[in-house]
């Protein structure tokens, strides 16, 4: 591994911080303290950190509505998140978007976006700015296997080839577009990587449950766009290791499948890797595990401890100005 | 001051665009290299070269969504939708994303947007190629709609449109490309959310846009012949709606009668006569009239066609039929 102490523990505390997160927001939820969907990221860690963690600063992320995972490993704070979950003031849309509609475009976060396969034209549309304007920023476009279906993918895997835009888009396949699986969706089967080649963009399927090789086939990606040659395409195999959102009972497929991805848990894998490797000790995986509970529970705290928002910002930000229309 | 065309007047909008402001750019289908199914950009390419003149594939969710990703990208992208009716291929974009996400970001991004698109029949183009849809864009928070009905309105209204920070939805009437008015050579702009009295009259307000103004000047020309002066409201802009101006047309007159192009169910005229019966409703003499299109999708026959769509003798008619003249 590539990797020195401080960049496996950061790896490390990001991919824990998200597993931790999500499982507090599912209590929260069947507490009744989060509405709505909630969508959670668990399994599917070693993607968002193993990717964003390659990224610049001024680089560009979009994704789908399973997004908490991406915000938090872009380092949006945990405690805004959370805020947002719960629909409070201190949200990162002041409790207007909710969990499938984070946003922080200081860091470069431009959504969560919950029509599945809308983000990706505007993906190419960031990146046509970036071009434009002579920089060279890269978009990261997250989306899943249910969104390859849509016609927005084939429209925009073609017209950012088609202007060599520089867009990495990348599958998370974890098999299932909501509860159906793959196999009885895409006509291609489970290498939808190969759809890239029709438009000539390069592409690779990957383990996603490895955040090193995620992070390393990432890095060769960004090089590859950031000459300008373009876009290119990662298919990230993976799977999620609970239900569509939090309510899906997930009667759509045996627990013997589930048990079998949990085995190959990122979480489990990084850490036991860093340990034999010894890039990690013992008694730094088990800091970070409590550095990490600390920062989940302050969310929560936060969180609970937030305002409403008030009634009158229901007409906020319709339009540049209050009340228009 | 000049007489021009409206097609002249929308390209001069443009241009001006174009030349003081690196960050607009068009985009569209065959805008360039075809010059524009309707012209307007006829010389564009050559002028303004292929980076800022951009011919994009036939993919109209992916030429919205592009825009939108370059607008949050700090661009002010301007695109062209050949017709309202491929719009719909467009629908996500323009209602899920360009006109929610200010919103739901809680005002970190803003969309600054304005699509131009070719509205209405009498062209003998057949059922998918003759509606005037910009209605059902009005209905939605966060956006904003234009339908001039004469040069001078659209060059004025372009230019707020294309400096506003909000995404707005410009639809240009397929008849109205030769329609000419006096356009003054110095800058001037009309705000958007403000209806203009086209003729003056005291005796009953025909409100109608686009080019359903002329239908209502010509029935307002044979009303008066028949010692009726009737008052014509021009609505310029559905989204804001002008509704104190018509109203202030109809507790003047008692009479009113709401002319559009769409379909009557579900209509402007609906929205319209609904706020002058809340806002006039003890100065009218009668029940607000409505003339819109026939309740079936265009006949391609030019007879039938002509029978689907509002006439002047139409609008007469009902004037007559409701107040007994």
């Amino acid at each position: 591994m590539n990797l020195d102490n401080g960049q496996v523990t950061e790896l490390y505390e990001r991919m824990l911080l998200i597993r931790r997160f999500e499982e507090q927001s599912g209590r929260l939820y069947m507490e009744g303290k989060i509405k709505g969907f909630l969508h959670l990221y668990i399994g599917e860690e070693a993607i968002a950190v193993g990717v964003i963690s390659a990224l610049r600063d001024d680089d560009y992320i979009i994704t789908h509505y399973r997004d908490h995972g991406h915000a938090l490993a872009r380092g949006m704070p945990p405690n805004v998140v959370m805020a947002e979950l719960m629909g409070k003031a201190t949200g990162s849309s002041g409790g207007k978007g909710g969990s499938m509609h984070l946003f922080d475009v200081r860091r470069g976060f431009m959504g969560g976006h919950a029509i599945v396969g809308g983000q990706l034209p505007i993906a190419v549309g960031l990146a046509l700015s970036a071009k434009y304007k002579g920089e060279d920023k890269v978009v990261v476009c997250f989306f899943g296997d249910g969104a390859v279906n849509q016609g927005e993918f084939h429209e925009s895997l073609n017209m950012a080839s088609l202007w060599d835009l520089p867009v990495l888009f990348l599958l998370e396949n974890n098999l299932y577009g909501m509860g159906t699986h793959v196999d009885r969706t895409h006509a291609g089967g489970r290498d939808i990587y190969m759809s890239a080649d029709a438009y000539k963009i390069p592409a690779a399927q990957i383990d996603g449950m490895n955040v090193v090789e995620v992070r390393e086939t990432t890095q060769q990606a960004l090089e590859r766009i950031r000459s300008g040659k373009g876009p290119v395409f990662i298919e990230a195999m993976t799977y999620r290791f609970v239900g569509h959102s939090v309510q899906d009972p997930q009667a759509y497929r045996d627990s013997s499948e589930i048990e079998q991805w949990r085995a190959k848990d990122p979480l489990d894998a990084f850490r036991e890797t860093c340990i034999a490797e010894a890039l990690l000790s013992e008694e730094e995986t088990a800091q970070i595990d409590e550095t990490v509970r600390e920062t989940v529970a302050e969310a929560t705290r936060f969180a609970e401890e937030s305002q409403e928002p008030s009634l009158e910002s229901l007409y906020d930000n319709v339009y540049d100005r209050t009340r228009q229309v | 001051m000049a007489e021009i065309i409206l097609r002249e007047a929308v390209s001069r909008g443009l241009r001006e665009a174009l030349d003081e402001d690196e960050r607009v750019f068009i985009i569209g289908e065959d805008i360039g290299a075809f010059k524009g199914a309707y012209a307007v950009t006829s010389g564009f390419l050559d002028d303004y070269g292929p980076e800022r003149i951009i011919d994009s594939p036939i993919s109209e969710s992916a030429i919205v969504g592009a825009a939108i990703g370059a607008a949050l990208g700090g661009l002010r992208p301007i695109v062209e939708i050949m017709t309202i009716n491929f719009m719909l291929l467009a629908m996500d974009q323009v209602v899920n994303h360009a006109a929610k996400l200010r919103y739901m970001s809680n005002g970190q991004m803003k969309v600054p947007l304005v699509i131009r698109t070719v509205t209405g029949g009498g062209g003998q183009l057949g059922a998918t190629h003759s509606q005037s849809l910009e209605v059902w864009f009005a209905t939605v928070p966060g956006l904003k709609v234009i339908a001039p009905s004469d040069p001078y309105d659209a060059l004025g209204l372009l230019r707020t449109a294309i400096a506003d920070d909000d995404p707005v939805i410009f639809a240009e009437h397929a008849l109205l490309y030769r329609a000419r008015s006096e356009v003054p050579d110095e800058r001037y702009t009309i705000p958007l959310g403000q209806a203009k009295v086209k003729r003056e009259g005291t005796d009953v307000t025909l409100v109608a846009y686009s080019r359903m103004v002329h239908v209502a000047l010509e029935a307002a020309a044979i009303l008066a012949e028949r010692g009726m002066d009737a008052e014509v409201v021009d609505l310029r802009t559905l989204r804001p709606l002008d509704t104190d101006t018509v109203a202030q047309s109809a507790r003047k007159t008692g009479r009113a009668v709401v002319v559009e192009e769409f379909w009557r169910t579900g209509g402007m005229g609906a929205e319209v006569a609904s706020a002058i019966q809340e806002k006039a409703f003890d100065y009218l003499d009668g029940p607000v009239g409505r003339v819109g299109g026939v309740e079936v999708p265009a006949p391609y026959n030019g007879t039938l066609e002509a029978a689907a769509l509002p006439t002047a003798g139409r609008v007469v008619e009902t004037v007559e039929n409701l107040y007994g003249i």
